[in-house]
C-alpha cells in the first residue's frame, strides 16, 4: 500500500504538538530548546510532504534555509545560556528574573 | 511494505519525541532527539528528498545535537527535580491546549487532503541538480543572506560565551 502524503502531514502535526507541549511545560532552558528543535523539525517534515504532494522543489529549498536558521539559533541560544549560567548559576527559566521588574 | 517502513519510523519519531519532552535528564532527552531526527530523516528519504535527509543527519545530529551535548556538559546541569516543584496548573493547561491544537491541526489536514492520492515520484523531484539550480538562481539572495546570518551567529555566540576578562574557564568554576 502506498502511504498518502496526508499521513506524513498528520505525523508532522503530532510532532509539532508534542514539541509545543514540551516548550510550555519544561522549565530547564535546554529542554525548552530541544522542544523548539522538535517543532522546527515537524515543520520541515510538513514542508517536504507538501513539496512531494505539489511536485514543487521550493519546499526543499525552504527546508534548507530552515536548517541553517536552526543552526544559527542553536549557536546563539546556547551561548546565551552559558552567559546566563555565569550570572545566576541556573538555567531554570522560572528563576531567571534579571529582566523582570 | 512501504506502509510497514512508514509505521516503523513514524512510531519511532513519535515515541522518541515524547521521550524528548518528558525525560528529566537533559542528556537522555538530547539522545532521544537524535533518534527522532534520524527517523524524520528516513521519512524525508521516503518522500523523495535524499539531499535534505543527508543534511538533516549531517547538520542536525552531527553538529547541532553535539553542540547541545557540549553545553550540557559544560554547564553541568543537574536534573530538574532539584529545582522548585513544577506548577501543576500550568502543566495541565499546556497539555489541554496541546490537545486542542492537535485537534485543530488534524482536522485541518484531514479536511484539506483526505483521500488525496500521493503524486508519483518523478526524476525531476529527487534530482540534486534541479535543487541546486533553484537554490543558486531564484533563491540566490536568500542563500547569501543565510550565509551572512550564520556569520553573525558565529560572531555573536563567540562574544556571548566569552568571559569578560578573557580567561578561559568552565562557567561553573567561576566563583571559586
Amino acid at each position: 500500500m502506498i502511504v498518502p502524503a496526508t499521513w506524513y502531514m498528520l505525523l508532522a502535526a503530532g510532532l509539532f504538538v508534542i514539541g509545543t507541549i514540551g516548550a510550555l511545560t519544561r522549565r530547564n532552558g535546554i529542554s525548552i530548546f530541544l522542544s523548539i528543535e522538535l517543532m522546527l523539525n515537524a515543520v520541515n517534515l510538513l514542508l517536504i510532504a507538501y513539496s512531494r504532494q505539489l511536485g514543487d522543489l521550493t519546499g526543499q529549498v525552504i527546508v534548507f534555509f530552515v536548517l541553517a536558521v536552526a543552526a544559527a539559533e542553536a549557536a546563539v541560544g546556547l551561548a546565551l545560556f552559558i552567559a546566563i549560567f555565569r550570572h545566576g548559576h541556573t538555567i531554570d527559566v522560572n528563576r531567571m528574573n534579571l529582566m523582570r521588574w | 511494505m512501504e506502509l510497514f517502513v512508514f509505521s516503523l519510523f513514524a512510531l519511532g519519531a513519535l515515541v522518541s519525541a515524547l521521550a524528548v519532552v518528558s525525560h528529566r535528564n537533559p542528556v537522555y532527552a538530547t539522545m532521544s532527539l537524535v533518534v527522532t531526527l534520524v527517523c524524520v530523516a528516513a521519512l524525508f528519504l521516503m518522500l523523495g528528498a535524499p539531499f535534505i535527509a543527508t543534511l538533516q543527519v549531517l547538520i542536525y545530529t552531527g553538529a547541532i545535537v553535539v553542540l547541545f551535548l557540549f553545553v550540557i556538559m559544560l554547564l553541568n546541569i543537574q536534573r530538574e527535580e532539584h529545582s522548585a516543584p513544577s506548577g501543576g496548573a500550568q502543566r495541565w493547561a499546556a497539555i489541554l491546549m496541546g490537545f486542542v491544537l492537535a485537534g485543530l491541526l488534524f482536522g485541518l489536514f484531514w479536511r484539506a487532503h483526505a483521500g488525496a492520492e500521493i503524486q508519483p515520484l518523478t526524476e525531476d523531484q529527487v534530482s540534486l541538480t534541479r535543487l541546486a539550480r533553484l537554490l543558486f538562481t531564484e533563491y540566490m539572495l536568500p542563500f547569501q543572506a543565510i550565509g551572512l546570518l550564520l556569520l553573525a551567529a558565529v560572531v555573536a555566540a563567540t562574544v556571548l560565551a566569552r568571559r569578560p576578562d578573557g580567561r578561559i574557564t568552565a562557567p561553573g568554576e567561576e566563583s571559586k
